[in-house]
């Protein structure tokens, strides 16, 4: 298990991609899941910038374990910011016109959408989400 | 982040590099405005762009708004399978035009 702590700042999820990364191409992992991961990376550090901590300062931890048989790997993020679970977004409409349609919520569902396992839970002060990926 | 901007006659080709992500896309967006003014046709190609993760689908579906809103076009060329497999589970592909 390897993790890493950086400010929950924007542009912070340039240096926790690289740390993904790095545990992914130790493992060979193929492009294509390494890309599914990399965007859930976006998604999810994202979330925590914009919505755990808002207008306030903090940290966010990102832990990355891989296991054996399947082949996985599983990445949990944590912060001390307010209680958000990002996996009660409303899922968006992905088939209206190019007018009516809303960004909101697309991250999630793109999540949902290219992880094997998400899960959520806010224990001790902590929001961690954990999602995990299969090669 | 790197964006090249080509102009021919009104159109305009934007050729952003690297990550469509929560960092570049505001920044892509913020680049590509003043860019458009007075064009008829938006071409974004992302021969160099290695994904889109939904920051960058909120600038492409910003742009393809604002150039219906001037019966305009825009469309998406040179998509790698990775980005395609996310237009197409988000239901873009029937949002953009994409060659």
């Amino acid at each position: 298990m390897k993790e890493i702590t950086v400010p929950a700042a924007p542009d912070s999820v340039e240096t926790v991609t690289a740390f993904v990364n790095e545990q992914l191409d130790a493992i060979r992992c193929p492009l294509p899941v390494r890309t599914q991961v990399d965007i859930a990376v976006d998604e999810v550090f994202s979330n925590i910038v914009r919505y755990a901590y808002g207008p306030e300062k903090g940290t966010a931890t990102v832990r990355a374990d891989v296991t054996d048989e399947p082949l996985s790997m599983t990445i949990t993020f944590i912060d001390r910011g307010k209680p958000y679970n990002p996996l009660t977004t409303a899922a968006p409409d992905t088939t209206l016109p190019a007018r009516q349609r809303r960004i909101g919520g697309l991250g999630v569902f793109i999540l949902k959408n290219t992880m094997d396992d998400i899960a959520y839970e806010y224990r001790d002060g902590m929001n961690i989400l954990t999602i995990r990926k299969m090669f | 982040m790197t964006i090249n901007f080509e102009k021919n006659g009104t159109t305009l080709t934007a050729k952003p590099e690297g990550r469509l992500d929560s960092v570049t896309s505001p920044e892509f967006g913020q680049c590509l405005e003043p860019e458009m003014n007075g064009m008829t046709e938006v071409i974004i190609d992302l021969e160099k762009v290695e994904y889109v993760s939904s920051g960058g689908l909120r600038v492409l579906l910003t742009v393809q708004q604002e150039m219906e809103d001037r019966e305009g076009t825009m469309k998406v060329i040179h998509v790698n399978p990775q980005i395609m497999q996310i237009f197409d589970m988000v239901g873009f592909l029937d949002v953009f035009t994409v060659e």
